[in-house]
């Protein structure tokens, strides 16, 4: 039997006032960097075509699986380095780890690259720690984990090669990519120390540059503790006709496989063409809470999750 | 067919010609990758258990299976007959489909019948039965299960193994899952 409503909020009370905390940290943190919170829509005309995030759509409108768009349109007016705390929808995502509905934490720091962006993730979760009376340590399951940065940082070539025996970069392979991230890569992490991924393959780089380098790879770099996909963090492509490039590509694959007709987000286009350099992150606000409350289930962190609420 | 996305928790499945019901459902999905569905399923003919990937996209194939609760009537041949507790309507049950189980049918027990295209695929007995010791055999070497033990059969003649101190007349609960004792809830004579 479905335990009663108000014993379940008693129970999870605790988390929920810790996340409380969480909140008020993230915001004094940002504000103390000197960055400006902003506030954009949640239904919205468009949504940026990416693979494999499906949106709601009501009444020809969406509501937002992301703030990216709309922040960058922000960048573009030239608000300066700026960060939001905001609830993104993505329809079919729901598990221990997934709720369709869900808290992104997401920042633009003009200049940085996703190295740069990474160094504030640790700093962030470092002043996170400290404003609840945490030390540099968190325990999360059995584990004592140590949130000293520098982070360990691994290529996911290197990373693929010593988990799973192959090199995503020279030859990439896009399914058999995320099942063994899954199922080998990320098991394999270093299991007391979080650990940042960098340097997907290209054809996963969604809003990411390439590298000048070495255009196979793309500068986009995620941070993952405990087991959570926590963060995932680009340096921001500036570039409006690469924009478009990737996201028509991504329309006619949707259009080839019968789905939904997916608009062209014109606005943010547009507005691109004065996009400052930047790096960018998400972090997901739902799992961070998970980690300082050691919770297992995102159902934990969250008041009413979808089959409650 | 239906989106793997839409498959629950007791979502029953055709697979491979046969019906399975979702035990569990486990999603994963890295944030910019495919979601990955884990399947944990159980097999509604012989109950084996079995673990499938599915991902984003694939579709599966529902099955519509209901459930009818059943009187037992008695035993014919080799075939149970039952009554629908709803309808009214008899149903013949072959032997071979209830399989071990059948020796806790008790006549006016209500079982849980599972139809699939009218065509009766699974019959669930209680989890615990209570039946009467009819004989109690003396304590042997033999039939000694443990030091404390000893086996007796019930009325429906089914044989199981009890303490020492239940004896011909009691009233005893048996779990069907396992066909072992449980308790003694009584005394007939």
């Amino acid at each position: 039997m479905a335990e009663e409503e108000s014993a379940r909020l008693a129970r999870i009370k605790a988390n929920l006032r810790r996340r409380a905390l969480i909140h008020d940290s993230i915001r004094d943190f940002f504000r103390s960097e000197g960055f400006l919170e902003v506030d954009t829509p949640l239904l919205t005309p468009a949504v940026a075509p990416e693979p494999y995030i499906a949106p709601f759509s009501v009444n020809g409108w969406f509501l937002s699986p992301s703030p990216e768009m709309h922040m960058k349109r922000l960048l573009a007016g030239g608000y300066g380095s700026m960060f939001q705390i905001c609830h993104c929808f993505r329809k079919g995502e729901r598990g221990s780890l997934h709720n369709p509905e869900f808290t992104m934490l997401e920042w633009y720091r003009l200049g940085a690259d996703y190295m740069g962006i990474i160094q504030d993730t640790e700093r962030l979760l470092l002043h996170v720690a400290a404003s609840l009376g945490l030390g540099s340590t968190v325990r999360y399951g059995n584990r004592e984990i140590d949130l000293t940065p520098p982070w360990p940082r691994v290529t996911v070539r290197e990373a693929f090669f010593h988990a799973a025996g192959w090199d995503p970069i020279s030859h990439p392979d896009a399914e058999r990519f995320d099942a063994d991230l899954v199922d080998r890569v990320i098991p394999a992490l270093p299991a007391n120390r979080p650990g940042v991924l960098a340097d997907y393959p290209a054809a996963g780089a969604a809003m990411a540059r390439l590298k000048a380098a070495d255009p196979l790879v793309a500068e986009r770099a995620e941070v993952f503790i405990g087991g959570l996909e926590l963060a995932n963090a680009y340096s921001e492509l500036t570039d409006s006709a690469e924009l478009e490039q990737r996201f028509q590509s991504e329309i006619e694959r949707r259009r080839a496989e019968g789905g939904p007709d997916t608009p062209m987000p014109r606005r943010f286009l547009e507005a691109t063409a004065n996009l400052p350099a930047c790096g960018g992150i998400a972090l997901g606000v739902d799992r961070l809470v998970m980690l300082f409350c050691n919770a297992a289930s995102i159902d934990e962190v969250m008041a009413f999750p979808r089959d409650r609420a | 067919m239906m989106e793997i996305s839409e498959v629950t928790r007791n979502t029953k499945l055709m697979i491979d010609g046969a019906p399975f019901v979702v035990e569990e459902v486990n999603f994963v999905k890295p944030g910019k990758g495919r979601a990955i569905y884990r399947l944990k399923l159980r097999n509604l003919f012989d109950g084996m258990a079995r673990e499938i990937t599915y991902h984003s996209g694939d579709r599966v194939e529902e099955v519509s299976v209901t459930s009818h609760e059943m009187q037992y009537l008695y035993g014919e041949g080799g075939h149970y007959v039952f009554m629908d507790n709803e309808t009214f309507e008899q149903h013949t049950i072959d032997k071979k489909q209830i399989g071990s189980r059948a020796v806790f049918l008790k006549e006016g027990v209500t079982v849980a019948v599972l139809i699939m295209h009218g065509r009766i695929i699974d019959v669930n007995l209680p989890k615990f039965v209570e039946l009467a010791v009819k004989e109690s055999a003396y304590t042997t070497k033999t039939d000694t299960v443990t030091a404390q033990q000893k086996m007796v059969t019930l009325e429906t003649g089914a044989t199981v193994g009890v303490p020492a101190f239940v004896k011909e007349g009691d009233v005893i609960k048996v779990d069907t899952r396992t066909g072992t004792y449980v308790e003694r809830t009584g005394t007939r004579k």
